[in-house]
């Protein structure tokens, strides 16, 4: 897993099997005195699918704009395939987008729509009608080229808009969350399509958003963002099991937070008494290495939390205690439950399991609970950053 | 329900007209700009308690309002002396008047004479006179000192500094300029058509004299004020009115006859206050009150003994521009027979559309 | 539905019924009936086309339609070459203030009436006026310039006249424009000429077509323009059925002009949709 990461921290060319298409070295961008992206650095490999989570107003859209060309930025460079496109302008780059709201011209039919690029680059006409033919029947709408916009699904919609872009053979598609207008169903269903088209034209996608459901599903690396800069680069199960910053933890997946003091730490663990009252045993996150007294945040995912009638189904996990149900929120494999603890009185998220003695829980009931102190993980309490 | 509320609506507005018409007797007076001054009005009803609503018109514009409303409208109409007659036999928008109730006393009895001779039609008299004035030139001395005829206006020294109307009484006195008697070939209208043609040559011809037809005497004004146009054909009150600001323009009596024109009073056919129309008549043809007008057209009145109260300056401009031998040439407009406004008017568009 | 909606429903639709009918439709056949009345004699008439045929064989009458509908053209067109980019600016680069100090701008003529505006024209264009004063003193011309009374004059005011009836439209239609699809021509490679023609072109034709039919209906409508400001040689059609309505008393004829103008330019119009491929009921909706 390790390997993982130093793969993504390492510069382009370096391995010759690790070409990548994309470059940006120390991208900054302020508007005014607010620094919308700040000094951010990252490489992607070539034919990768490469994620920017964040929230709203964190400066992915201006960075996917300063690669796409629209925007300046204010210092560092951004390369393609080794080469620096500052100074070509979006009409000009090797790059083309998939917009937020797709961006289809109504004015002209699906194939006119996909052979406006190519008009543009002055590809012989025949040529053009046979690629937007073949670019129609690889987003899986082969005949559709008649068809005027308004008379497409938002699913089409969105595939339409991909050969538009693919069709130019770009070394990089931007995508600006193309999902966000679509329903929960397609949505979901448009994920995995959108991942299987990345893979069949195995071209580099670079793909913004704020939902974590889409950039972990789809993703080889996912970039978080907040604030203009990027917390954590990696591929999803890096970020989700073990993130590095304390708004990684929060912001990717569920989970429970308490904020507290540690007791005592050491190499084996970290105890840290919670401003509720509790007493819990946590690990310290990777590079982190707190000391007494300190203010920290403990991370708990809902599902590393085990659930137990009665206190000895816990065994000898590290962290135990009880409480009361509060309520059930049923979601199929999903379903969670919402526990008070009785010494503290503070909520806590269990993910309820599938089998057994716990799908007849009811509100009100009494249940034991706990998790392991190496699936509590301890981050220096940062500032406001409620994920 | 709702059907009785609007009936009752409907009556209510009905009574209200009805109540607002018999409220006070109201005199409408379809007049030219200066006829109906303020501060006579305001006399007028003052004695009478009649009520006077004054709309500023035309020759052309009387008489196709008139002709609109069959005579309706109004009850006083103001137009030319020679444009009544041929109107009045193609549309008969006007009523006989009843000399009977019109104070001769009041008129200059040549004048009176004149008018009646001229607006009469199957031995009805359908006009009395109330402004007589004329049209001719008005000169800028100092930059065309040598314009004494309508023609002179085609001179080349003056090009691009001249300016008239294409109207009719262009045409007219174009073809006295050039030694023709248009009047005398009213009633023949082939030779009246020879007349055009040739005037018709002419203004083609004298085109690139013009600065612009003009088309209102405001502007036409400013033109001559500005010194962007020298020389015009237009009314005697223009450049008098001219001649107070700048001694250099005035009126000039052109050579060949300026161009005499009357404007009456007309009752239109359908005529509501007869009675008001005669006592309006007969005030403002008492001799002050005439003289009040004058001062506000500019024109003299057909108003016996009105000259004693005309301001001294206006009398002198007159007899500046008018020496008597002037005065007896004034070519006075005949009546114009049904139809010569059509033959006019196709030669007037061959003029502009000429290059 | 019951008598009394119905009824309600009758006397909202009364005023626009009435309108219609008393303001449109009566008087353009009443208008119609004397255009086909030919004169024969004093007070005399008979039916006939004569006055439609007077149009096309008198050749003064068609040139000046001709000359009228050209001029009507050309005012349209250069009214859309100085009001799109006004309109763009508007639209798409102004923001807050600006956008709304620009956009009363362009009203701002409209608060004085159209004499006033046609003479503050005059002003400016006379041969004593400001800007041949202005020329002198800048040396560039060493006599006075007559700027007025010509074609250009007539251009000038049928456009500046006209200008916010293509703007607003222009303006409206342009909003709607997303910022996105305009990106989007960029991106996929097309510059500023291409992008204007296949995509804000397209998209704002609905405000160019209908903003193009009322300043060209409203150029070939004006008559204070050409008359005040024209040239001698200068002909307008609707001067000319002014003359046939006031001056020559020949209603029959200025009847007969307006139904061929209304027929005319309505054909004119329809051409235009034709030839640029657009439809009214696009434009209206």
């Amino acid at each position: 897993m390790a390997a993982d990461e130093t793969l993504v921290g390492s510069v382009c060319g370096t391995k010759e099997t690790t070409a990548c298409d994309l470059e940006c070295r120390g991208v900054t961008k302020r508007f005014g005195s607010f620094v919308a992206v700040g000094d951010v650095s990252f490489t992607v490999p070539r034919g990768s699918f490469f994620s920017i989570l964040g929230p709203s107003g964190c400066g992915k859209t201006t960075l996917l704009r300063m690669i796409a060309g629209f925007l300046q930025p204010d210092a560092g460079d951004i390369l393609i395939k080794g080469r620096s496109v500052l100074d070509e302008p979006p009409n000009r780059r090797p790059v083309n987008m998939v917009f937020q709201h797709l961006a289809l011209f109504p004015m002209m039919d699906v194939a006119g729509n996909i052979a406006y690029g190519l008009r543009r680059r002055g590809v012989p006409s025949a040529e053009i009608v046979r690629k937007v033919e073949d670019a129609l029947e690889r987003v899986g709408l082969p005949g559709y080229g008649a068809k005027r916009i308004s008379q497409l699904s938002g699913g089409q919609k969105q595939r339409v808009a991909i050969a538009r872009a693919m069709v130019l053979e770009p070394d990089v598609l931007l995508l600006d969350e193309p999902l966000g207008a679509l329903d929960l169903k397609l949505r979901e269903h448009m994920k995995v399509e959108l991942k299987k088209l990345q893979n069949r034209f195995g071209t580099t996608f670079v793909y913004i958003t704020h939902d974590q459901g889409e950039a972990l599903v789809m993703s080889d690396q996912v970039a978080v963002m907040n604030r203009g800069r990027f917390e954590q680069v990696g591929p999803p199960p890096a970020l989700y099991y073990r993130p590095q910053t304390p708004f990684v933890a929060g912001f990717v997946g569920d989970t429970n937070r308490w904020r507290g003091k540690v007791l005592t730490a050491d190499a084996t663990g970290v105890k840290v008494s919670t401003d509720s009252g509790l007493t819990l045993l946590a690990v310290s996150a990777a590079g982190m290495s707190p000391s007494a007294g300190d203010e920290v945040d403990v991370f708990v995912r809902p599902e590393a939390i085990a659930l137990s009638r009665d206190e000895a189904g816990l065994g000898t996990l590290d962290n135990r205690m009880g409480g009361e149900v509060v309520s059930l929120l049923f979601n199929g494999a999903n379903s969670r439950v919402l526990v008070r603890e009785k010494n503290s009185g503070g909520e806590v998220d269990v993910t309820l399991p599938q089998a057994g003695e716990m799908h007849e829980l009811k509100p009100g009931a009494h249940v034991h609970f706990g998790w392991r102190a190496d699936q509590a993980l301890c981050f220096p309490a940062s500032g406001g950053d409620e994920a | 329900m709702i059907k009785k509320a609007l009936l009752g609506a409907g009556i209510a507005a009905l009574l209200a007209g009805t109540a607002l018409s018999a409220q006070a007797e109201t005199l409408r007076l379809l007049t030219w700009g200066g006829y109906a001054p303020d501060k006579v009005v305001k006399m007028f009803e003052k004695e009478t308690g009649i009520k006077v609503k004054v709309t500023k018109s035309n020759n052309e514009e009387m008489i196709a309002k008139l002709r609109a409303t069959g005579g309706g409208g109004f009850d006083l109409a103001q137009p030319s002396q020679d444009r009544i007659t041929g109107a009045q036999a193609e549309y008969n928008i006007y009523k006989p008047i009843d000399l009977g109730r019109i104070k001769k006393e009041l008129f200059i009895p040549s004048m009176l004479e004149a008018t009646k001779k001229n607006t009469t039609l199957n031995g009805k008299v359908y006009g009395v006179p109330h402004v007589w004035g004329t049209s001719g030139l008005v000169v800028n001395r100092d930059k065309a000192p040598d314009v004494k005829d309508y023609l002179d206006l085609c001179n080349p020294k003056y090009k691009g500094r001249v300016s008239y109307r294409l109207k009719r009484p262009t045409l007219i006195a174009f073809a006295f300029s050039m030694g023709m008697d248009p009047f005398a070939a009213y009633s023949d209208k082939a030779k009246y058509g020879e007349i055009l043609k040739k005037v018709e040559a002419k203004l083609i011809e004298c085109k690139p004299n013009v600065k612009a037809y003009w088309t209102g005497g405001d502007a036409l004004l400013n033109l001559l004020r500005s010194g962007e146009v020298w020389a015009a054909m237009a009314w005697d009150t223009g450049g008098w009115k001219l001649n107070k600001e700048n001694p250099a323009i005035t009126f000039v009596a052109p050579k060949s006859g300026a161009l005499g024109w009357i404007d009456t009073f007309a009752l239109p056919r359908k005529t509501k206050a007869e009675d008001a129309a005669y006592k309006w008549i007969n005030f403002v043809m008492q001799p002050k009150i005439a003289a009040m007008i004058t001062a506000a057209a500019g024109n003299f009145t057909a108003s016996k003994g009105a000259d004693a109260y005309v301001e001294e300056g206006l009398k002198k401009r007159f007899q500046e521009s008018f020496p008597q031998e002037a005065i007896d040439n004034i070519k006075w407009y005949p009546p114009v027979p049904p139809g010569l406004e059509e033959m006019e008017g196709k030669v007037l568009d061959r003029v502009k559309a000429a290059k | 539905m019951s008598a009394r909606t119905k009824l309600s429903l009758i006397l909202l639709f009364a005023p626009f019924a009435l309108w219609l009918g008393v303001l449109i439709i009566i008087p353009h056949i009443d208008m119609f009936l004397v255009s086909i009345r030919e004169k024969i004699g004093i007070g005399q008439y008979r039916i006939g086309p004569a006055n439609y045929m007077a149009f096309f064989t008198e050749p003064l009458y068609w040139n000046t339609f001709m000359r009228t509908a050209l001029m009507s053209i050309a005012a349209t067109l250069l009214t859309f070459l100085i009001g799109f980019p006004v309109a763009f600016y508007i639209a798409k680069v102004a923001r807050g203030r600006l956008k709304t100090t620009l956009f009363l701008m362009v009203l701002l003529p409209f608060w004085v009436s159209e004499l006033v505006r046609t003479f503050g024209w005059m002003i400016l264009l006379r041969e004593t006026g400001v800007i041949s004063h202005t020329l002198q003193w800048l040396g560039l011309v060493h006599r006075p310039v007559e700027l007025l009374y010509n074609d250009g004059a007539i251009m000038v005011g049928l456009v500046y006249t006209s200008m916010l009836f293509m703007v607003v439209p222009l303006v409206t239609t342009l909003d709607s424009l997303d910022d996105e699809l305009i990106e989007a021509g960029y991106d996929l490679g097309g510059n500023g000429w291409s992008v204007l023609r296949e995509i804000v072109i397209p998209h704002a034709m609905p405000g160019i077509v209908s903003g193009s039919i009322v300043v060209f209906m409203l150029s070939l409508g004006n008559y204070l323009t050409p008359v005040l400001m024209g040239g001698k040689n200068s002909l307008w059609f609707t001067e000319q059925i002014y003359q046939q309505f006031i001056v020559r008393f020949n209603w029959e004829q200025g009847a007969a002009f307006g139904f061929l103008l209304l027929f005319l330019s309505s054909l004119i119009v329809w051409l235009g949709l034709k030839i640029t491929g657009q439809t009214l009921r696009e434009t209206m909706g």
